[in-house]
Parts: C-alpha cells; sequence; structure tokens
C-alpha cells in the first residue's frame, strides 16, 4: 500500500511500489489525463509535476513519489499558470489530434514557472523532450509566447 | 467491363475488405454483360453518403442542437468542420451546438472510413443539404404556428423570425413540431449562398474539443472506461507470418496481478486486417501484463518471411529498375529517345525511400467486452464499419451483433484505418465473457507490428531539348505493393499505386514511359499518409531540379515552364483510371491551378532573393487528392555538414475552403511529418524482425528541430469548384523541396531518404 498525493488529494495505490506512477493513474485511480506514448521517458506524453518538476510517470515508480506532490493535466486549471497556458492553447487552436498536448502543457507550464520570459533557445530546450506527430511545435512556441506575455503582464500589474 | 474499372484492386475498395470478409473487386469478363455505368466520387464509396437531417440533428426544449459527427476524429478537425456546416446552413448558433460521436453504422450515416482525404471532400454537400433541411422544417413549422405565409418568416441564428410583425420563436420551441414535418427534397432546399455563410469559410470557429483537450478531459480510445474492465498486451510473432512453436507461461502466471494467458491463433491467408496471433497477458493492470509478457518463454517459427532483410532487398529493387518493366503509360518512344541522346542532353537518377511506421501518439488500442448477446468495442479507428466487420468475422457474429463505439484518436495518419488491434481485443475477451478487455500496444509494438509505408525505389531517365525541357521521360518504380496485404504474393503496383503521382505525370513531354518493376513485399505494407505520393514526388520532384540545374536554368523558371500554359489533363487520358476516386471530367487536373500553388509558395519564400552564405531555397509541387500543393524550404547548412530548417512556405489550393484554419494547421502538420520522414525516420529489417523499437531509434522531429517559420498560403477557394483533400495534399512536396535546397546550399544531391548524417559524411 502506498499513499499518494495526487492533485492535492490523498490517493492510496495497492500496487507493487515499482509500479509506475503512469499506470497507477490510468488503470487504478482512472485518471487518464496522463498518456502513454513509449514507457521510456522519450516522448513526454505522460508528463506530470512532482513537487513542481515535470517527470516522466511511465519510468517514475510510485514509491519514489510517496508524500511528494504530484500535479496531472486535470490540476493545471487550479494552476495560476497552468491556467494561462491551457487558455493561450485553447485561443490558438494549437491542438490535432490532441493525444501528446497534456504533457506539452505540463513541460511548457514548468518552463514559464522557472523562465517566465524564455527565449526561443530555452523553449526549445524545455520543450524538446515532447513529441507531437501531428506537427503543432509551431503553434506550441506561439502559445507558450502568449501565456508569457499574460503572465508577465499579470505580474507587472500586480507589482504597480 | 472496360480496361478503366477492370485494371484491379482500388484503394478504395480494399479499404471496405476486412478480416476475413475480404471481396477483391477483379472485374468482370468483357462483354458478358451490360456494364454498369461506373461511379465516382462519394458514390463509389461503402454507405455513399446520407443527407437526411432526422439522422444527423437533434433540437432539444432548451434550445441545444445536437449533430452528430459521423466521421472519426483523429485529429484532422473534422469533427468541428462537418458539424459546423450542418450549423451553418441551419442558422444555428455554435454556442448552442452539441457534438455527439456516430458508433459504426453506414447504412444509417453514409461512408464512415476517414482516409483519402474524403471527409470534407465528400461531405460538405450533403451536410450543407442536411443544415438546410432543418432551416426549412423550423421555418415550417413556425410560419404554421403562426398561421402566415412561409415566404414572410426566416430562420436567423437559432430563431425563425416573423419579419412583418417582429415575432420570434426558438428552435427549442419549435423542434417538436419540427420534427413531424416531411424532410424537404433535395429540388426544394434552398441553400445558403456563400456570401450567407457565418462559419464556412471563416476561420471563426474553434476545435469542438480544443478545451477538453487542453484541460486533460478528452477520451480518446487508449482511455476508454467500462466497469470491471481487465488489462491485456500481447506477444507477437517477431516476424509476419511466424507462429508459436513452444509456450511456457508458468513464470508469467505468478508475476503479481497477472490474471490469465490467451492463445491467439496465427491469421490465415492474406494478412489483411487480421491480428498477427501470439500470446496475450491479462492482468489487473497495463503494467502487471507487460511484466507477464517479460516472463513469457516462447519459441516462434519465423516462417517464409524470416530472412527478410533491408539491405538484401535495396539490391534487388536496385536490380529490378534497371530492367524493363510492366509498361503502365506509354506515349512515343522514350527508351530509344533516351539511348540515342546525347550524354549532355541526358539524364537519369534513382531515388530511395525507407519503410515508415505512422507511429501515432497513441498506440493501437482496443477494449471489447463479448457477452451472449455479441461483442461491443471502445476505440479509435479511422474505419469503424471495418473494425465492425472485423470482430464479426472473428467472432462468427453478425455485424449489428458488434457495436462499435468511437472515441477520439491519438493520431492516425492511415494506421488506423487497419483495425488488426480491435480484432484482437475482441478474440482476447472472447476467451473472458462478460469481462471487458482493454489491450494495449507499447511503442516496441507500433514500431515493430505496423504496416509500413512501402519501401520504395524510384529510377527516372529523360532526353532533354535544346532548351533544358525534356523530349522523353521514362519512370520506373519499385515497390512492394499494399495489396499484397489482400492477395498474398501480390508483386504488381496497383493503379491507385502508380496513380499517384507517377502514372499521371501532367506535363506536356512527347515521349512517357511509365513502368512498374515487380519486387515481393516480406512485411504488411499499410498506406500512410499520402501513400505512394510520397516516394513518387520526391522522386520526380528532385528530377525536374535536377533538370533544372543541368539546364543552368532557375529551378522556379524550369518548373513553370515545365508545367506549361494553363490547361486542363484528363487522368484517363494519361492512362490513370485511379484520380482517388474522382471522375476525370469533373476532376481534371489543372495545371493552371498547379502554377499558381507553385507561384504562391515561391512568392512566401521570396524566391530569387540573395541568400545567406550555407543556405539553399529549394522547391516541389504535386496534385494529389484532387487538391494542388507546393512546397518552398529554406536551409541552412553549416560548415559541419549540420543543417538547419530555417523556413517552410507551405501552399494549397483544395478547392472551396471550409475551415481554413483547420486547413491551414494541417499544412503545417504536413510541414513537419514530411521534415520528419526527410530528415531521420527509417525502418528497417534484418532477419524479418523490424531492427528499431521506440523513438530513440525510429526518430521524428522534435521542437528544436522543427523550423521557427512555417507561413501556409492558401490559394483558389472558389466555393463553386469541386472541393478537393486537404489531410494528405500537403504532405508529398516537403521532403523533395527540403532536398532541393540541400542542393541549393551546398551542392550535393542527396538520393536517399532520410537525409540523416549524409551531408556530415559526404
Amino acid at each position: 500500500m502506498t499513499t499518494l498525493k495526487i492533485n492535492d488529494q490523498s490517493r492510496t495505490t495497492t500496487s507493487p511500489g515499482e509500479t509506475p506512477l503512469l499506470w497507477v493513474l490510468r488503470d487504478e485511480l482512472g485518471m487518464c489525463g496522463t498518456k502513454f506514448g513509449c514507457g521510456m521517458a522519450l516522448c513526454g506524453a505522460c508528463t506530470v509535476h512532482v513537487d513542481g518538476q515535470p517527470t516522466r510517470s511511465c519510468v517514475t515508480t510510485c514509491a519514489s513519489v510517496a508524500g511528494r506532490s504530484v500535479h496531472t493535466i486535470e490540476h493545471m486549471q487550479n494552476d495560476r499558470v497552468g491556467r494561462v497556458v491551457q487558455q493561450a492553447w485553447i485561443e490558438l487552436n494549437v491542438a490535432q489530434c490532441g493525444y501528446c498536448q497534456g504533457g506539452q502543457i505540463l513541460a511548457a507550464a514548468a518552463l514559464l514557472k522557472a523562465t517566465p520570459r524564455p527565449s526561443e533557445r530555452q523553449i526549445d530546450e524545455a520543450m524538446s523532450g515532447n513529441i507531437c506527430r501531428c506537427g503543432t511545435y509551431p503553434r506550441i512556441r506561439s502559445a507558450i509566447q502568449l501565456a508569457s506575455r499574460r503572465l508577465s503582464g499579470a505580474a507587472a500589474g500586480a507589482k504597480a | 467491363m472496360s480496361a478503366v474499372t477492370a485494371t484491379g484492386v482500388q484503394r478504395r475498395q480494399m479499404l471496405q475488405a476486412s478480416a476475413g470478409a475480404l471481396t477483391l473487386f477483379v472485374g468482370t469478363n468483357a462483354g458478358a454483360q451490360p456494364e454498369p455505368p461506373q461511379k465516382f466520387g462519394a458514390a463509389s464509396m461503402s454507405g455513399g453518403t446520407v443527407d437526411n437531417p432526422l439522422v444527423f440533428v437533434s433540437i432539444a426544449a432548451d434550445g441545444t442542437v445536437t449533430i452528430v459527427a459521423h466521421r472519426a476524429e483523429m485529429g484532422t478537425g473534422v469533427r468541428t468542420s462537418l458539424p459546423m456546416v450542418v450549423a451553418d446552413e441551419m442558422e444555428a448558433r455554435w454556442d448552442r451546438v452539441r457534438v455527439v460521436q456516430a458508433p459504426a453504422d453506414e447504412a444509417r450515416y453514409g461512408n464512415q472510413n476517414v482516409d483519402g482525404s474524403r471527409s470534407v471532400r465528400h461531405f460538405f454537400e450533403p451536410m450543407r443539404r442536411v443544415g438546410a433541411a432543418a432551416r426549412q422544417m423550423l421555418e415550417t413549422a413556425a410560419a404554421a404556428r403562426w398561421g402566415v405565409p412561409l415566404a414572410e418568416v426566416q430562420a436567423v441564428q437559432h430563431e425563425v423570425l416573423h419579419r412583418p410583425t417582429g415575432r420570434r420563436l426558438g428552435y427549442g420551441q419549435l423542434a417538436a413540431d419540427a420534427a413531424k414535418l416531411p424532410v424537404p427534397g433535395n429540388s426544394e432546399l434552398r441553400l445558403k449562398t456563400p456570401a450567407q455563410w457565418a462559419y464556412i469559410g471563416k476561420g471563426r470557429v474553434g476545435g469542438v474539443d480544443m478545451a477538453a483537450i487542453a484541460r486533460g478531459q478528452a477520451t480518446y480510445g487508449i482511455d476508454a472506461q467500462v466497469p470491471r474492465m481487465v488489462f491485456a498486451v500481447v506477444a507477437r510473432p517477431p516476424v509476419v507470418g511466424g507462429r508459436l512453436r513452444r509456450l511456457d507461461s508458468a513464470e508469467a502466471l505468478k508475476v503479481a496481478g497477472v490474471l490469465r494467458i490467451v492463445e491467439i491463433p496465427a491469421f490465415q491467408g492474406p494478412a489483411a486486417f487480421q491480428p498477427l496471433g501470439g500470446v496475450a497477458v491479462v492482468a489487473r493492470n497495463t503494467w502487471a501484463a507487460m511484466q507477464g509478457r517479460a516472463a513469457l518463454k516462447i519459441e516462434w517459427d519465423d516462417g517464409p518471411n524470416g530472412s527478410y532483410d533491408s539491405a538484401a532487398f535495396r539490391q534487388r529493387q536496385a536490380a529490378a529498375v534497371k530492367q524493363p518493366g510492366t509498361v503502365a503509360r506509354n506515349e512515343g518512344d522514350a527508351p530509344k529517345l533516351i539511348a540515342q541522346a546525347p550524354a549532355a542532353q541526358q539524364h537519369s537518377a534513382e531515388y530511395f525511400v525507407p519503410h515508415l511506421a505512422h507511429a501515432t501518439m497513441e498506440p493501437p488500442v482496443a477494449t471489447a467486452l463479448v457477452t451472449a448477446q455479441g461483442c461491443e468495442v471502445w476505440t479509435s479507428t479511422q474505419n469503424p464499419p471495418a473494425a465492425q466487420g472485423g470482430v464479426a468475422a472473428a467472432l462468427g457474429l453478425k455485424p449489428e451483433q458488434v457495436k462499435v463505439n468511437v472515441l477520439l484518436l491519438g493520431g492516425g495518419f492511415g494506421r488506423k484505418s487497419k483495425p488488426d488491434y480491435v480484432t484482437e481485443a475482441a478474440l482476447v475477451a472472447k476467451a473472458m465473457p462478460g469481462t471487458p478487455v482493454k489491450l494495449v500496444w507499447t511503442r516496441d509494438d507500433d514500431i515493430h507490428h505496423g504496416y509500413y509505408h512501402a519501401v520504395s525505389l524510384d529510377r527516372l531517365e529523360a532526353a532533354v531539348g535544346a532548351d533544358g525541357l525534356p523530349l522523353a521521360w521514362l519512370h520506373r518504380t519499385a515497390a512492394p505493393t499494399i495489396t499484397s496485404i489482400f492477395a498474398a504474393g501480390a508483386k504488381a503496383a496497383a493503379p491507385f499505386e502508380t496513380g499517384m503521382s507517377a502514372l499521371n505525370m501532367p506535363f506536356a513531354i512527347p515521349n512517357v514511359r511509365v513502368e512498374r518493376a515487380e519486387v515481393e513485399a516480406h512485411a504488411r505494407i499499410g498506406w500512410f499518409r499520402s501513400v505512394a505520393n510520397i516516394p513518387h514526388v520526391f522522386a520526380t520532384q528532385c528530377f525536374v531540379d535536377e533538370l533544372a540545374h543541368k539546364a543552368k536554368k532557375d529551378p522556379l523558371q524550369y518548373a513553370l515552364a515545365l508545367i506549361g500554359p494553363a490547361r486542363k489533363v484528363s487522368p484517363a487520358a494519361l492512362g490513370d483510371v485511379f484520380n482517388y476516386s474522382e471522375s476525370p471530367v469533373e476532376y481534371p487536373i489543372d495545371t493552371g491551378r498547379m502554377r499558381a500553388v507553385v507561384e504562391a509558395a515561391s512568392r512566401g519564400a521570396r524566391w530569387g532573393r540573395r541568400l545567406p552564405k550555407g543556405h539553399g531555397l529549394g522547391l516541389a509541387f504535386s496534385y494529389s487528392f484532387v487538391s494542388y500543393a507546393a512546397t518552398v524550404v529554406e536551409v541552412a547548412v553549416d560548415a559541419k555538414g549540420e543543417l538547419r530548417v530555417v523556413a517552410v512556405d507551405m501552399a494549397l489550393d483544395c478547392g472551396p475552403q471550409v475551415n481554413p484554419e483547420r486547413i491551414r494547421a494541417q499544412m503545417e502538420g504536413a510541414a513537419i511529418m514530411g521534415l520528419s520522414l526527410a530528415l531521420s525516420s527509417e525502418i528497417t529489417f534484418e532477419n524479418g524482425r523490424v531492427k528499431q523499437s521506440n523513438f530513440h531509434d525510429y526518430t521524428v522531429l522534435r521542437h528544436g528541430q522543427a523550423p521557427r517559420v512555417i507561413r501556409t498560403h492558401l490559394v483558389g477557394g472558389d466555393p463553386s469548384l469541386l472541393p478537393g483533400g486537404v489531410g494528405e495534399p500537403p504532405l508529398p512536396p516537403v521532403a523533395p523541396a527540403l532536398l532541393n535546397a540541400v542542393f541549393a546550399a551546398t551542392g550535393k544531391r542527396i538520393r536517399n531518404l532520410p537525409l540523416g548524417d549524409q551531408l556530415a559524411s559526404a
């Protein structure tokens, strides 16, 4: 039995501790926003935040995140940055099939939290672990830049 | 039966085939019976079209308009675009529209096979009629309620207005009455004029699933939730046609969470859409099933494809294209002219495209529940009726006993129109009646057991005149045929394969020969977004660029000269009986439209400007899926041979532009996918086994490699034209444009895809 903190709620799993968090989320807890893409931390579809850090849940055992804060795409509406990123994604119609976009949004939100005004190169570096087979990269870049402008505008407004 | 219809298996007929219920169209004896008129377009597809508003539209008392999306969403936006057409014609407010997905039922909804870039092409007009009929029924109901002449009422944005008095009735208030009225016949319909469209062609409507996707709430096939569901993965024969020789499942059954082992029989006859066979491990969750599978001890009998080797096969293709093949098109005497041409006026080259895997981000997956009544399936499929037919055949059920629930697809690209994975899930579920089984393919499974794009070698030869333009053109193709999955041992390319940018080469060249060289298939060959256009456009468009350079002409000016003056060329006159199922009369090849996309892409890239050192521009263009596309790529190559794609200009003329915003999205995506296959993607076989396994060795473009600039240019858009395809047409010109740009930048001619490290090692 492992106790997890998922989206600020306490959840327990009876799966063995070496079970990847991805499959606990999807198969046991029925939280399917986190996607399976490769199983080897190569594509980023399964990205979650663990204590705020973007993390590949397909290679992260559930035992290793016991007691730590896990946030999934389902939580991003409750996250100040995540909400702005999601809104930018919707307004720019980023998604095609959309399957990878939850992971993309979590990677983007983590980037903008650490680097509110990322350069083109910083976007490349932060996002290159997340594959999109439909080819939405140009719009993802635009959405990150739109969210960045809005977040820094909001921050400037708050300081004033 | 004329040559036109009897030439063989056409793609659409293959797509109707399903495991165990395969019917191949081979034509009847000439002259034996009066020949029925050939059907084209939607009328030639299974299920045809349906335009009954009572099938597609329902209106609740609160005014909510529910529109059925009968075609599956794989990322093209069809779940938005077609309901948007209905909403526009019926004057529904988009914020009051709800879209629901239809299950498999072609008799009710019309054709549901989302393949071949046909959704808007074939359903734009039927969906307009659905919407217009619904609008007129609402207007008639309102006029009757008020007791006023029909001519005095008008539907305006979810209400019917009585113009003389200003009275209004909402759609919800009229729904019950309207539903009782007869559906107006097509001749009574008053379609909107293009000037009256509120959504069509405007790009104002966001995707219906965008918010759910961004919030992690969209439900894909892999997300199906069925109570008491168990999970399975399958160990499949590593070689197509292989069989289980020995199985020891004792250790697998000891893995915590593993419930049982189910053997899946090897397929019989042609592979078609049948499962490959193997051993399923069923468990409490997917991870336990994967651990159980790893603990299986299996010996396989590889069967006849166990020696398939990509390097050796390449040699066979190279030998094949050096010999005369089966003549598919012949005008004049191209071989003679080429043989007699002086070396300076003769040119030849060979171009290679490897096997490719679709690698959809969501791997194949299906959930199935078998009961005494039948089978229910939840899956992501491009072709729900084929999934239904495949499951029915494998389980000995009638198709109507199989319900296929269609969820979102996490990518399709042609892979998910082959529902082998759905039948596989149903066979495992059959062993556990009453228990729903979700069967997931891992990425390794997906890369190892795909339906691969055909490994292709194309040889081009030409003799040119004093102006550098070709007087003779010879194109010989050698690629395993897709028809081999339906007819074991098939070696001859089908008309629909050579009909994709080989046979239907439209340039006015006096001597033309197109030949098919026969090579065997040792893997499951399948259609991949834009299909045989990928190798044929790569080969012919690089070859045209080579001829331009040989003639010391600017490639753009050379291309425009080759395209020539605007004229309409019948595909039938070129020997092409395929033409993407469309009538050669209604859909001729229009060289004026071809020229316009070339001009738009090159204008967008500011062709002819001075470029920085190490930069180059490359052009390519194509006619596919009855649309016209052109691409200009700008590359920068440094001294070490490191390549950067600076910008891509994509131009497309698809006729009417129903949802321009999604058309641009498809063009952007095609640029990225085209660059992926041009730069790095390659599937190779050794000992019958695919050598690659995941995204580390089957590489696709990532953010950092993607061009920061992709400009999309929509050309034409005349709403009076017949619609063309959108999903596939932008893809074929991307790879040749890239490699032509590489030549412009470096002087190095790359004829083998993918580019890989060829610049560094050259």
